[in-house]
């Protein structure tokens, strides 16, 4: 018997029951469908929180006032005057500025975020996520880029210009999507901030969705300018401190908490500094962490439905043995070996686990088109190839028992069978 | 797994043997034991059988026919006693050489025809040659011959399910003898069939013999066994008779 033949045998012995197979073939198809799917959502989930984090900027450390114990860099709308926290100033940038620090700090970037401003123009009113003043330096640290115009200056954050640079989303809610009639280009029009009025200078290139929030729902403005006009007041909602390198980045950490403890008159190893110091890497490494987790979890529970697929073979496999005793009888007295039989039950049992893992990867990759729970799934290829090999595998493990009952027949007692 | 070579070279009888015997049993006994009850189905069975021979082996139910073709046919094993197929000591066969035994030295017909459902006859009459390791454009051409030479060349692409009973048992036989075995062994193989179908397949049977082919045929119809050129007769698992009705050749 060559294996082609076996093989033949094997379909033709999976097509004899259609449904019982199809059933059992489900059995297999939903475990490696699931392994594949789940796999990807936890890739997902993990994908955009690095995204997220990563617009941070691995080099970039976030400084915002709080209490001990409160998580975030300072988030939409920032923490400027909450909590126990410190008020942080100008005066805390330009001592981190100093040329001391300069192995270690290439850049102190103030950032004041402001709550739910209202941009107007002619008629229609957009709320940006995120109306933030802060200097130039934000571009390269955040990864920001112009499509359409320029950004803003360093003369421009001098000069108080009354300058915004928007986000696509902003453009889209006040100047219309440009696929409807009547689409304006912003460049050059004013728009009202709280009654101020503003020149659009540029326009971001998109960066899409970290998953959790829409980041092209910002408007950007030098942080004189916000002072000036919307904010008020000369605390700000967080310092970026960038990093010369991502190796200096721990250095960098140390400095500025030293730094801003100090001037706050605290301890740097106190518990409750009244500010927060994170950095981008340590974020990733836990949240990675934590979405390992997640993903080894979700493949958990997938591979336990792949498990009880492959008893479903098993159990399948155990039936077809009997029904066939007489024809494996018939087999033996003609003369087929030991091996023969196993080989016949074993690949059914494999062409069963087979299909069920080539439709279920299949399935598995539509379904990862679409997004669950709110997350893109990404599929990773050494998961499909895993659950394709721990499908076969499965089948030949539960497919074993059944084809060695068949194979140990005596052919006398299988050919009495009726 | 290469056969041993006595296997594949059949034991001529030797230079002083003038008679060539496929079977030699010598005082086979079977027993079998039901919990406390021994059941003794066969009690010392001496037995030649030469090649070429066509031998009907008769008997009630419970005479111990079916257990001696089982132990001829190597589906089963002596309690004790020696059994030569074709000059090979079958006691020291291992499962594997006896599974090629089986393929290689016998071909085997039964009542209920035991052909494979949903198979094609063809496909019927290549399966022992499957295992034998034949390649498939032979074992095409060999299952065709074998098929002709029952007389269902037509009905190659038929199921068992298409075919008459006569038919089946027809394709049965194309079967036994497509690996060329040297021993034709058919366990009541008109049981299940009408007189006509009945004739049909002894004719084949009858025919095969005179190609040469040895024949050992279980029955208890008399008009079947007549047929053959030596009838024996068991009883209570003993021979009662033995009753040389043709010469060999």
């Amino acid at each position: 018997m060559n294996w082609r033949s076996t093989i033949r045998l094997a379909i033709r012995g999976v097509g004899s029951n259609r449904l019982r197979s199809a059933l059992t073939i489900l059995g297999i198809l939903i475990g490696v469908a699931s392994v594949v799917t789940l796999v990807a959502v936890g890739n997902g989930s993990s994908a955009a929180v690095k995204k997220q984090f990563e617009a941070l900027g691995t080099n970039s450390i976030q400084v915002s006032p709080g209490g001990f114990g409160r998580f975030g860099p300072g988030g939409p709308g920032g923490g400027g005057g909450r909590g126990s926290g410190i008020t942080m100033t100008m005066k805390d940038v330009a001592a981190l500025q100093s040329s001391e620090w300069k192995d270690s700090i290439k850049a102190v970037i103030p950032i004041v975020n402001a709550n739910s401003v209202t941009a107007e123009y002619s008629g229609s009113s957009a709320t940006p996520g995120r109306t933030t003043g802060t200097t130039d330096e934000i571009w390269s640290a955040g990864n920001w880029k112009a499509t359409k115009g320029r950004l803003f200056t360093n003369d421009d954050v001098t000069a108080r210009a009354h300058v915004v640079v928007l986000g696509k989303t902003v453009v889209t809610n006040l100047f219309g999507d440009g696929t409807t009639t009547g689409a304006i280009d912003p460049l050059g029009e004013y728009i009202k901030l709280n009654g101020n009025s503003f020149q659009v200078i540029g326009v971001l290139e998109s960066k899409g969705s970290n998953g959790f929030q829409d980041q092209d729902d910002v408007l950007f403005m030098p942080w004189t300018a916000m002072r000036d006009t919307v904010s008020g007041g000369s605390s700000l909602s967080q310092i970026t401190v960038e990093a010369t390198s991502e190796k200096e980045t721990t250095t960098a950490q140390d400095i500025t908490t030293t730094v801003l403890a100090q001037r706050n008159g605290k301890s740097p190893t106190a518990t409750d500094l009244g500010f927060r110091v994170l950095n981008a890497s340590s974020l990733i490494q836990s949240s990675t962490a934590t979405s390992k987790t997640l993903t080894v979890l979700l493949a958990a529970v997938a591979a336990i439905s792949l498990l009880v697929g492959g008893i479903g073979i098993m159990n399948i496999m155990l039936v077809t043995v009997t029904e066939r005793t007489r024809e494996i009888g018939i087999r033996k007295a003609v003369g087929a070996p030991k091996g023969a039989i196993l080989g016949q039950f074993l690949s059914e049992a494999v062409v069963l686990g087979g299909i069920g893992g080539i439709v279920g990867v299949l399935v598995g990759l539509a379904g990862s088109h679409f997004k669950i729970a709110g997350v893109r799934p990404v599929v990773s290829v050494p998961s499909v190839v895993l659950a394709l090999g721990v499908a076969v595998s499965i089948s030949i493990f539960f497919g074993f028992y059944p084809a060695n009952r068949a194979a140990s027949m005596r052919p006398i007692d299988a050919l009495r069978h009726e | 797994m290469s056969p041993p070579a006595s296997l594949l070279a059949p034991a001529v009888g030797g230079a002083l043997s003038a008679i060539e015997y496929v079977i030699e049993l010598g005082a086979i006994t079977k027993r079998y034991e039901m919990g406390e009850h021994v059941v003794h189905a066969l009690r010392g069975v001496d037995l030649d059988i030469e090649r070429g021979d066509f031998v009907a082996i008769m008997g009630a139910s419970g005479s111990g026919k079916s257990t001696l073709m089982n132990i001829i046919g190597c589906l089963d094993v002596p309690t004790t006693g020696r059994f030569l197929l074709d000059g090979v000591n079958v006691a020291k066969l291992d499962e594997g050489q006896l599974a090629m035994a089986r393929n290689r030295k016998i071909g085997f017909i039964f009542q209920s025809y035991n052909l494979i459902p949903r198979t094609s006859a063809l496909e019927n009459v290549e399966l022992p040659m499957n295992y034998a390791g034949v390649k498939a454009k032979e074992r095409r051409r060999r299952a065709f011959a074998a098929l002709d030479m029952v007389g269902l060349g037509d009905r190659a692409g038929h199921l068992p399910s298409e075919l008459s009973g006569g038919q089946q048992q027809r394709v049965a036989v194309a079967r036994a003898i497509a690996t060329n075995p040297a021993l034709l062994l058919a366990d009541e193989p008109t049981g299940n069939l009408d007189s006509v179908s009945t004739a049909e397949v002894l004719d084949v049977f009858t025919a095969l013999n005179q190609t040469g082919r040895t024949v050992v045929l279980i029955t208890h119809e008399d008009e079947v066994a007549r047929r053959a050129k030596r009838i024996i007769r068991l009883r209570d698992g003993e021979i009662i008779s033995d009753e040389r009705r043709a010469a060999v050749r």
